[in-house]
């Protein structure tokens, strides 16, 4: 972060910069028909002003929406430059979302272009067209299938791309008024975030905001043109948006798109990329893969696997953090970077990695030493839709597992009384679309941004992050009354067992805490496997007697734990079930991003809810579930019901 | 449910119906016997350019029998093949493959050490035209000709959706799977009329709706002319456009799927009830 952007306001002039002083470097990488194929900077801001211009002459005006649905494509960033380019505003949305889910940002922004990627996508915006009248344009990139389909509002891309060219040799001059007409203060993007409650909100997020805070990020990293980073993440996401549009626009870095979802983990080592980014989920994905792999290696692997692991265990995050290390661990370290480390990063794809990222929910601390010890700077940060990211991040040598680190330069923070965290930062968004109300209710007049979360800043100056505020409750009556319930906590403890998928903790003005459980049909399969346990599917396992004792000691082990803590001993889990159905987006009761929504979660599954309370021992549950096609259907299952012991907090001392 | 998806089926025909063409190829009383075992007698069909065309009987109709000699395999000792009006009847496989006929087989025959890439490649082999040495050597036409065809059959395995295991050994592969790989395959080597002898035996549900739409996939985005042997009903039912019905041996119905449906010669010898 070298380069002088003074003036530089907006992606389409950073853009027209890159092109100008870096013609030939990679932009964005495309794995197409096996091969990479690469755009320069050059290539890609060519593309760009023609869709520019194309767009420009369909009709798309300065403070338009344009909708774009698809998944990471060299295509997809060019249009969303394209729509920067004219001041109009991109608002991508998750390509996995159902149709129906695309119709509320549709008719909020009252948008009338979109790009679809595929036919998959076009038959979505199709079916939604009834509701969505504005709704005029829908070009495609990928014609396979749509050659039969004869609505008036489809474009292919190509066709399109051919206008703008034809446009833009008419009258080169005007789009690149068009350019300069746009200033920092305007809008860049609208992600749409679904938040764990109500109706989607449109985050407006500014130019300035944008390239402020991914700036203030790739100077603390040093982040440079030779960087590459894989996008492998939904582009209507946040994180993805500042990964692979906001960043290499700042600092002229290259973006690999992935061949396919399948694809992703051959891709990346195919890449090798510099700077990644990984929700928690994703990095225990990997390192499940990891385990399962091993366990079916040859005894001497599997040995030197243990040992080197111990080793890294011991010494391998102090060497990261450049603390002090006896020589003999230093030699034995170098051995093992050797023999295990080196290949074992080299299989997941993060031979070159230089700075890894995770974030959006809490990281079990034996998931993130795993890839701090074999020599992956692995950091955590802090930060949501509304604040561009970048809020907190762990400065290299000061990585903790339970913190997001010290304020990003140029962030305030501020905590109320209930533990509130606010945020007043360069990078705030600019409003909720269309919702003052809701824009009210979390932005004050001095600029500061209400978070929802709880949580302190530490001795050493980081952020710690508890809970939600709202779902931080107390237990209501019987001997543990009044004391501390965080059920995001609790979960988390749960979910950094590798059998325990999901968990859902109840407890706020119950006398006692009880959790529904969803194992983790990988870790469990594989577990069942190895103990000759035959089940037919999903429903059968789950309802198995050994994988209640399985996920017993799971919770137990949480009790033991909770038992150390004088502030959250009285909120143990006494009781639990596991559920016979995987949470799921489809059905509402995950979000996009994957959080639970726990309060749709406990209206839909009432009588469960009532039956841990109520001392049963069992109980019936029916519920419909959403198939990928959007057809329903209905599931009924007997769900038992399981004790698990209660540490008392003397005995847990023993015990841990 | 099951209503709503033939609708569709039929629909999806009509959509194709105007690209229906002349006929690609006509069996004319072709009699086949093994010994004193009669496996076909005198069985006249014909198949239809762009067309999808299934040929549905009991175990032991001759079915599979019927596609083999189509694409050579068996010689017939009466009757006649014509294909584009060209007439047939010592053809063998390799000349059927030349003649732009492709096959898949109802037990899967795949090289099963070799990854689905080189698998899919070897559908490509006719279509080679370097020399031995030149291939040895890596020389002259062979590097060219190399890139050209890896282009197609990755073309192929991106319309079939297949790029995640396009370097895993097939043995390693779960069968529906293995059955789009021959599939691709055959593809590959760009036919004008391919025989799928029992696509779906084995799958579940979800492996054969796939399997339809990839089927329904090639044949209107390539064109290709399809011969298919099904035992699934509703499958045949949806997809074809025309449907064979042989017994022990005969043809006793022939015609779209509601005409079969409704001949009670089918329904006596072979639904059993009509649905």
């Amino acid at each position: 972060m070298s380069e002088d952007l003074t003036g530089l306001d907006t992606f389409p002039k950073l853009l027209m910069h890159h092109a100008k002083v870096r013609p030939e470097r990679p932009a964005i990488r495309e794995k197409d028909l096996g091969i990479w194929q690469t755009w320069s900077w050059g290539r890609f801001a060519e593309e760009t002003r023609a869709l520019a211009a194309a767009l420009a002459a369909q009709g798309l005006k300065r403070g338009d929406h344009m909708a774009l649905v698809g998944d990471n494509r060299p295509r997809l960033y060019a249009m969303m430059c394209a729509i920067q380019c004219l001041g109009a505003v991109p608002v991508p949305l998750y390509q996995d979302a159902v149709a129906a889910e695309m119709a509320f940002p549709i008719q909020n922004a009252l948008i009338t272009h979109a790009l679809a990627e595929d036919q998959e996508q076009v038959d979505k915006l199709l079916e939604i067209l009834p509701q969505c009248p504005t709704l005029a344009h829908i070009y495609f990139d990928d014609a396979r299938g749509l050659r039969n389909y004869a609505q008036p509002q489809l474009m292919s891309y190509e066709k399109l791309l051919e206008l703008g060219r034809d446009a833009l040799k008419r009258d080169p001059a005007a789009l690149d008024a068009e350019i300069a007409k746009g200033r920092g203060e305007d809008a860049a993007a609208m992600l749409f975030t679904s938040g764990t409650t109500g109706v989607p909100k449109g985050v407006v997020l500014t130019q300035h905001g944008l390239i402020d805070r991914s700036i203030a990020a790739a100077e603390l990293e040093s982040l440079g043109e030779s960087d590459v980073v894989l996008a492998y993440l939904p582009p209507a996401w946040v994180g993805q948006f500042i990964f692979s549009l906001a960043q290499p626009m700042v600092t002229g870095y290259c973006i690999c798109c992935p061949e396919s979802a399948e694809t992703v983990m051959s891709d990346m080592r195919e890449i090798g990329p510099t700077y990644y980014f990984a929700p928690p989920r994703v990095l225990e994905a990997l390192l499940t893969q990891v385990s399962i792999r091993m366990e079916d290696a040859s005894r001497l692997k599997r040995a030197m696997y243990r040992y080197f692991m111990a080793v890294a265990r011991s010494v391998g995050g102090a060497l990261l953090d450049g603390r002090p290390v006896g020589l003999l661990d230093r030699l034995l370290y170098r051995a093992g970077d050797l023999l295990v480390y080196g290949p074992l990063r080299n299989v997941l794809g993060m031979s070159r990695v230089r700075i890894a990222y995770t974030a959006g929910e809490a990281i079990g601390p034996d998931l993130f030493r795993f890839y701090r010890s074999i020599g992956i700077n692995l950091k955590q940060l802090y930060g949501s839709t509304e604040t561009s990211v970048f809020v907190c991040i762990q400065p290299d040598g000061q990585v903790k597992a339970d913190t997001a680190g010290p304020p990003v330069k140029g962030v305030e923070l501020r905590f109320t009384p209930e533990r509130e965290l606010l945020i007043r930062s360069p990078g705030l968004f600019k409003e909720y679309y269309k919702n003052p109300q809701a824009t009210a209710e979390v932005k004050d007049a001095q600029g500061w941004f209400h978070t929802g979360d709880a949580g302190y800043v530490d001795a050493d100056g980081h952020l710690k992050i508890i809970d939600r505020v709202k779902d931080v409750g107390k237990l209501g009556a019987g001997p543990n009354a009044g004391t501390l319930f965080a059920p995001k906590y609790l979960e988390n403890k749960l979910k950094f067992f590798p059998y325990v998928k999901e968990a859902v903790a109840f407890g706020h003005e119950r006398d006692k805490v009880c959790a529904f459980i969803n194992m983790d049909m990988e870790a469990v399969g594989n577990w069942a496997e190895k103990r000759n346990l035959a089940y037919s599917g999903y429903v059968d396992l789950a309802s198995r007697e050994e994988v209640g004792e399985l996920i017993r000691e799971c919770v137990e082990q949480v009790n033991a734990d909770l038992a150390a803590d004088p502030e959250l001993a009285g909120s143990q889990i006494h009781r639990f079930l596991i559920l016979h159905k995987e949470l799921d987006a489809d059905d509402g009761e995950l979000t996009r991003t994957r959080k639970v929504r726990r309060r749709h979660v406990a209206e839909k599954y009432l009588p469960l809810v009532e039956a841990l309370y109520n001392g049963a021992k069992s109980a019936h549950i029916e519920v419909q579930v959403r198939y990928e096609d959007g057809r329903t259907g209905m599931v009924s299952a007997d769900l038992a019901i399981r004790d698990a012991r209660i540490f008392a907090p003397a005995a847990a001392k023993r015990a841990a | 449910m099951r209503e709503t998806e033939m609708t569709e089926g039929r629909l999806q025909a009509a959509e194709r119906a105007h690209r229906i063409g002349g006929v690609i190829l006509a069996v004319e009383s072709v009699s086949l016997s093994f010994g004193g075992v009669k496996a076909l007698s005198e069985v006249s069909f014909d198949v239809r350019e762009h067309e999808v065309r299934a040929i549905i009987g009991p175990n032991g109709a001759g079915k599979s029998s019927m596609l083999n000699v189509i694409n050579g395999v068996y010689h017939p000792q009466k009757g006649t093949i014509r294909l584009q009006g060209r007439e047939f009847n010592d053809m063998d496989s390799h000349e059927a493959a030349k003649m732009g006929i492709a096959r898949t087989f109802q037990n899967i025959a795949l090289f099963k050490g070799m990854t689905v890439l080189d698998n899919v490649m070897t559908g490509r082999n006719l279509k080679m035209r370097a020399s031995f040495l030149e291939q040895a050597l890596w020389y002259g036409r062979a590097r060219r000709e190399e890139l050209e065809h890896r282009r197609a059959v990755e073309e192929v395995i991106d319309f079939l959706e297949i790029q995640h295991i396009r370097k895993t050994p097939v043995a390693r592969l779960p069968y529906g799977l293995q059955k789009r790989v021959e599939l691709a395959r055959a593809l590959a080597a760009e036919p004008k009329l391919l025989l799928l002898d029992e696509p779906m035996a084995g799958m579940n549900l979800e492996e054969k709706q796939d399997m339809c739409r990839f089927i329904l996939d090639v044949n209107d985005h390539y064109g290709t002319t399809i011969v298919l042997i099904e035992h699934d009903m509703g499958v045949v039912m949806d997809i074809s456009d025309r449907v064979v019905v042989l017994d022990y041996g005969r043809k006793i119905g022939d015609g779209t799927p509601e005409e079969v449906r409704g001949n009670q010669a089918v329904i006596d010898a072979y639904l059993g009830v009509a649905r």
